[in-house]
């Protein structure tokens, strides 16, 4: 479904991401884990296209991307929850959702799926019209799922949704992740610094180091890979 | 009483002329922060065109109300137009750039305009045909406010109204919104970011021209300079009033343009822009992110 192959992207003179190359088959959930700085959350923003790659190729559904404002990109159905959750933040939250509708043609099943992330979140309900500014950090995550949700995305791109957050609500995503990718048949693509949870929630995993993948396995191997352990799980 | 009145309505038409421009400053700023020093020229230029349009209207038999409408909309059309190429070919390149780039950019550009319209014009004052009818309901307060200055207010209370409704409620109104709190996350859902830069560009150049051409009207005559003071005048406005804040930018205006009144009619014309400044600077010391401008929180 997302294929990328030996991208290369840049700060300026800076190599961030050094030939890397992943595949996400339809359906899976994949997560990507690295320490802090290891280019996780660049990657994402390569496959938007907000920081496009200088060399290599980026295929969504066979459709290459990698040259492709980001505009065009969403509208093929690749929706990200960025790093920070980045909410509106002086608009309510309703706007918020409405704002994840943007290049939606379909507006008559909008209030329908209004209802859905409601369900899926009830506190969201409980503030529609507080501005997203105003919600504390968890919720804040779950308004940016849910407007990540009202594009109606064939592929989730979440960047760290876990950042910052106490363990009861990490919980709680994370099993909303999987129920999004059940109900949904949304397929997912888990950025992490949390790898126990991460490997635990996926089918497979990537590791990343300095810009580069080091290792690619199913998620059950990765959490019995030494290295793994030694590096990321702490044990 | 009554000079209290007539003060505070040519403070109004001032103020409320003076918001037309500041909302493309503030417009501007909150979105690519950047401030379009070439603003200014946008609305010297929308009164020059106006005034072309009109003396050859005239020319073909047109009278009074429907040159004034006729005008301020080709002078619209035009504004709109520098507005955009403004944007294009002097800001976009350096979208990226250190943020003191564009800023020299928009100075050369507003003192290229200037020059432009001087060569190609005249450096001469240029008389100004009174477009505005009198109405004969007006004459009874005629004394305090005539029918030019009802017809600045009304057209600036509909534009900035019309502005309003346009952010809050329209599709592009909310591609504009979202892109000035995260730029990255408006693309991320799908906002095409430049075109709403070139839409925030056209919408604060039309509202200048229509300040330029209701100004030309009311004053009578205009020249290649007047875009400079009065932008500086507007810029004042909306810092005054928080800059990138749009109701800010309407109520620092008119602040602004009722301080100049009052001191021009209290103690001296030649004092008004020193009290007009002088308000700004107070209110930099005490509210230093303007008057609705709120104060830029770091979070981490």
């Amino acid at each position: 479904m997302l294929e990328l192959r030996n991208v290369d992207t840049y700060y300026g003179n800076i190599q961030a991401l050094k030939g890397i190359s992943i595949d996400v088959n339809e359906g899976e959930i994949v997560t990507l884990i690295g320490a802090n700085g290891a280019g996780k959350s660049t990657t994402l923003m390569t496959v938007c296209g907000v920081t496009p790659p200088r060399s290599g190729e980026v295929y969504f559904m066979g459709t290459p991307i990698h040259q492709m404002p980001t505009e065009k990109i969403v509208a093929l159905g690749l929706v990200q929850v960025p790093e920070g959750r980045r909410i509106f933040p002086t608009m309510s939250v309703l706007e918020n959702l409405e704002m994840g509708t943007f290049l939606r043609r379909d507006k008559n099943d909008i209030q329908k799926d209004i209802d859905y992330v409601f369900d899926l979140f009830p506190i969201l309900a409980q503030r529609r019209s507080q501005m997203g500014g105003t919600l504390s950090g968890g919720e804040q995550q779950m308004l940016a799922i849910s407007r990540a949700l009202m594009a109606r995305p064939r592929l989730l791109l979440l960047d760290e949704p876990s950042l910052g957050l106490a363990p009861l609500i990490i919980k709680q995503i994370f099993e909303i992740i999987k129920k999004i990718n059940q109900e949904q048949k949304t397929t997912v693509f888990l950025v992490e610094q949390n790898a126990n949870q991460a490997l635990k929630l996926a089918d497979r995993g990537y590791v990343m180091e300095n810009g580069h993948i080091t290792l690619t396995d199913t998620a059950e191997n990765l959490l019995d890979n030494e290295q793994v352990k030694s590096a990321y799980l702490g044990l | 009483m009554e000079y209290f009145l007539e003060l505070s309505s040519s403070g109004l038409v001032r103020g409320s002329i003076y918001a037309l421009i500041a909302l493309g400053y503030t417009m501007v700023y909150g979105i690519i922060q950047l401030i379009n020093f070439a603003h200014g020229e946008i609305y010297m230029i929308g009164a020059f065109v106006a005034l072309i349009v009109s003396g050859v209207l005239t020319i073909y038999g047109f009278s009074g109300v429907s040159i004034l409408i006729l005008a301020a909309l080709i002078a619209a059309i035009y504004a709109a137009a520098y507005g955009y190429t403004l944007e294009k070919i002097a800001y976009r390149p350096l979208r990226n750039a250190p943020r003191l780039s564009p800023l020299i950019s928009a100075i050369g550009m507003s003192l290229f305009l200037q020059n432009y319209v001087l060569l190609a014009q005249t450096p001469d004052f240029l008389r100004f045909p009174a477009l505005i009818p009198d109405f004969e309901f007006m004459e009874p307060i005629a004394h305090i406010m005539g029918s030019a200055e009802l017809v600045i207010l009304v057209t600036s209370a509909i534009s900035m109204v019309g502005l309003t409704v346009l952010i809050k409620y329209t599709r592009i109104g909310k591609a504009m919104r979202a892109t000035q709190q995260d730029m990255v996350m408006a693309r991320l859902v799908g906002v095409n970011v430049d075109n709403v830069i070139s839409v925030t560009f056209i919408i604060g150049s039309v509202l200048a021209a229509i300040g330029g051409v209701l100004v030309g009207s009311y004053i009578g005559q205009i020249n290649f300079y007047i875009g400079f003071m009065a932008g500086v005048k507007a810029f004042t406005a909306a810092v005054l009033g928080g800059i990138g804040n749009v109701p800010g930018a309407v109520l620092g205006a008119l602040v602004l343009g009722l301080t100049e009144a009052y001191a021009a009619g209290y103690i001296s014309s030649a004092y008004e822009d020193v009290f007009a400044f002088g308000v700004l600077v107070l209110i930099l010391i005490l509210r230093p992110s303007g008057l609705l401008g709120k104060a830029v929180k770091q979070k981490v």
